[in-house]
């Protein structure tokens, strides 16, 4: 470490040099190419992913050129989308993917719908093909400002050099202000060859899009009076907080304190609130624990902050916390009041409006109802009694609830960024694994896309070298970009892959079990690769697991492994994940899992 | 095979409460930046979410600031109506938005151009109409008229209709421009 006043100087000086810099830059004359790189440079980005070909050939000429951005070679455009998205969310940066035309564009367009979804800030480059081919069906040319319109934020077709910076720096500015979403720039091969002029991001101010993020004063201070008068209150968080930053995770930690409420949030906001917090009630929704779910069912006031009220999240509408008032924070005009109407909605960025709350709650010296608190803190207390987690563990073979339990003892001294793919495995992940800290947890929520888990383990590993980076995935899940191990070997990426592997795509075998009669359609995958023997192949270490006795040992195996691990968890095939809110159910209405406590064990 | 079990709860998960509010007729201005694809990216917005165009006009407004105007008639009920003017404002390259029969009730024009054959009597009634509706005769033959007329859709309508049996044969319209009553104008 460097002594304060020094480090201090020196960036005095950086500043300074940037400055000189920028000027010498201004109106600089360049190459399409060269204003991308520059461009990037000047947004402060360090990686970037993608997959060359024809239609960015002079973009990736450029950036042979060069070292300041180093490039993640993927194995295909899905997967360079996914590790910026991992990029992205594990450290708070704009995620960057680089692709060419036809079907490097469309190859995108899956994790370009996922970053949608989640709120994910990442720009996706795309090459065209010249300006005077564009619209004669030309070799890979395909109409991508058209196909991304609906999966952006917001898109772009560069069809001037000169409006080439200007556009990349509107793009970073659009991607993390207000909700944060991707953006698409879409640059013809002949607008990379031709010279234009640079124009530097100080330089930049968007004509229109300029999100609202202070809460409306009047409706904060309504909502303060209401949770002060709350006799069964509760927080319920979703990714919005984690978006907003570092600020508005303490400000969210500091007001669930001050108030005493009980807090659940959505599995995008997992980590914005510490799970070994007495007040952490646990995810919500359809694999939600059963107090936090019946707490939002029969709350008085719900404090919906950065969430969207999904279907995943509510359930039957029609019976959704039927007898609570509902205050909503979102910096999405559109997000409040689309499916549930709410009685305060406040408009604006959650971190502002959550220091707000917390600063009038301490003027007002608000008290939160003592006495109807503790009678809620009994009720729910109740509820856990019953727990609602609980499986019946077997010593023959490994359940899988018990694998990921395993992992996070083993692991969670780390403080490690764990990815997931989609299915049983992600829900485990979100039930057993207790995220203490923000960005810690990358998955895929909205769009709910299953081979995410691989390449965003290896963008966050980018993004954080020398932290451990673990990919919990299934045995389906993992196959839908498997390529992307070739990656981490060439970019020494030392990622862990954790597999809990069933045989089965299980949670599709899950709901044929409890909704469909049992007819396990299409769900049973019988013709497997080894994948200890695939992982070596790639050049990985793989970890053959099938014994509960054997299991801690093969996960301190996996972390002690220098590189990237590859560790097969042969795990119960037919376990199901509960509690589980059936379709078209209410909060109130979940089924439980046989080793769940009656309400005469439990006390209740 | 096929048959529905009994006693299973449905296997989708997307239950919405059907809606049951009355549906009602807005008039929404939308001023954007005239940039490439932002009248795909409306119309977009609204087959995505299922919202229901009834009239759509654009143009630009403002040639040097490179704006334009659209005017968008849309059905739904109350909350489907605040949905869309806030999906359409967190557009990117959206200036603003206001739902004009909201702030009172707006002027609305539209023009269509009516062309008429006809002969004799039923000529004479055509052109007597058109005078009475203050159309405008812009294309006059032996054998035919094309009228132009400004006004209140259903003041449009209603002359259609009157010129159907007199000979109509072909109608072309632009939908409605709107705009506010009184001194201020629409917020940007």
């Amino acid at each position: 470490m460097l002594p304060m006043g020094f480090s201090k100087l020196s960036a005095v000086v950086d500043v300074e040099d940037e400055k000189t810099m920028t000027q010498e830059i201004t109106g600089a004359q360049m190459t399409g190419a060269e204003i991308v790189l520059q461009a990037l440079k000047d947004q402060g980005v360090k990686e970037i992913f993608g997959y060359p070909g024809g239609a960015v050939l002079p973009i990736y000429d450029e950036l042979f050129q060069q070292d300041e951005i180093k490039h993640v070679l993927v194995r295909h455009e899905q997967g360079a989308v996914h590790a910026a998205e991992g990029y992205a969310r594990s450290s708070g940066r704009v995620g960057v993917a680089l692709v060419t035309s036809g079907p490097g564009a469309t190859n995108t367009v899956t994790g370009v719908t996922d970053a949608l979804m989640d709120s994910i800030p990442i720009i996706v480059i795309t090459g065209q093909v010249p300006t005077t081919l564009i619209g004669t069906d030309a070799f890979q040319e395909c109409d991508t400002v058209g196909i991304t319109r609906p999966c952006t934020k917001h898109n772009y077709l560069v069809k001037d050099v000169n409006d080439l910076a200007r556009i990349i720096h509107e793009a970073f500015y659009v991607a993390t202000h207000g909700r944060p979403g991707p953006v698409v720039i879409d640059i013809p091969k002949d607008v990379q060859f031709a010279t234009g002029t640079y124009t530097p991001p100080e330089k930049v101010r968007h004509r229109t899009y300029h999100p609202q993020t202070e809460g409306d004063p009047q409706a904060i201070e309504q909502a303060v009076e209401l949770m002060a008068s709350a006799k069964r209150p509760i927080f319920y968080t979703g990714g919005g907080v984690i978006n907003s930053g570092p600020a508005a995770v303490a400000a969210l930690r500091a007001l669930v304190k001050a108030t005493g409420f009980p807090i659940t949030s959505t599995l995008m906001g997992l980590g914005a609130f510490p799970a070994s917090d007495p007040q952490w009630l646990g995810m919500l929704g359809m694999h939600g624990t059963y107090e936090a779910n019946l707490a939002m069912h029969d709350c008085d006031v719900m404090i919906a902050v950065g969430a969207r009220f999904d279907d995943r999240i509510t359930g039957r509408l029609d019976a959704f916390s039927p007898g609570s008032k509902k205050i909503h924070i979102d910096i999405d005009p559109a997000s409040i009041n689309k499916t549930v109407q709410v009685d305060i909605p406040i408009l604006g960025d959650c971190g502002r409006v959550l220091e707000e709350m917390l600063r009038l709650w301490h003027e007002k010296k608000a008290e939160p109802d003592r006495e109807a608190l503790k009678r809620w803190w009994d009720q729910i207390d109740l509820w856990r009694a019953r727990q609602c987690l609980a499986y019946e563990n077997r010593n023959d073979v490994i359940m899988p609830q018990y694998a990921v339990q395993r992992l996070f003892a083993l692991t969670r001294d780390l403080d490690p960024i764990i990815s997931t793919d989609v299915g049983q495995h992600q829900m485990w992940v979100a039930q057993f694994y207790g995220f203490e800290e923000p960005n810690r947890l990358l998955t895929s929520g909205g769009l709910g896309t299953m081979g995410y888990g691989l390449p965003a383990a290896l963008g966050a590993q980018a993004a954080n070298p020398d932290k451990t980076v673990i990919c919990v995935s299934g045995d389906g899940s993992i196959q839908m970009n498997i390529q992307e191990l070739s990656t981490a070997i060439q970019h020494n990426l030392p990622v862990k892959v954790f597999l809990l592997n069933n045989n089965y795509l299980g949670m599709v075998r899950q709901w044929q079990e409890l909704l469909h009669g049992n007819r396990l359609s299409e769900s049973y995958v019988e013709a497997q690769p080894d994948f200890v023997e695939l992982a070596r192949a790639y050049r990985w270490t793989g970890i053959r697991v099938e014994k509960p006795d054997e299991l801690d040992d093969a996960i301190k195996r996996m972390l002690e492994t220098e590189g990237p691990v590859f560790v097969n968890v042969q795990v119960a095939n037919v376990a199901n994940c509960f509690p589980m809110i059936p379709a078209g159910h209410a909060h109130n209405e979940m089924i439980l899992s046989e080793e769940v406590k009656s309400s005469e064990e439990a006390g209740v | 095979m096929n048959k529905p079990a009994t006693g299973i709860p449905p296997a989708s998960t997307y239950f919405m409460v059907p809606e049951s509010e009355r549906e009602e007729q807005h008039t929404l201005a939308v001023v954007v930046d005239n940039e490439p694809g932002v009248l795909a990216r409306i119309i977009g917005l609204f087959s995505a979410r299922g919202y229901n165009i009834e009239q759509l006009t654009v143009s630009e407004t403002e040639h040097d600031k490179g704006i334009s105007r659209i005017t968008i008639v849309c059905r739904g009920t109350p909350k489907i109506l605040a949905q869309i003017r806030n999906q359409l404002s967190r557009l990117v390259p959206v200036h603003s938005v206001a739902d004009l029969t909201m702030e009172g009730e707006p002027i609305e024009r539209e023009l269509a151009l009516v062309k008429v054959r006809g002969e004799g009597d039923k000529r004479i009634e055509a052109l007597r109409l058109a005078d009475a509706f203050r159309a405008r005769v812009v294309d006059a033959h032996t054998g035919s008229f094309v009228f132009e007329i400004t006004g209140k859709t259903r003041k449009v309508d209603q002359f259609i209709q009157l010129m159907k049996p007199l000979g109509l044969i072909e109608v072309v319209r632009t939908g409605i421009a709107a705009i506010s009553r009184g001194p201020e104008a629409m917020k940007m």
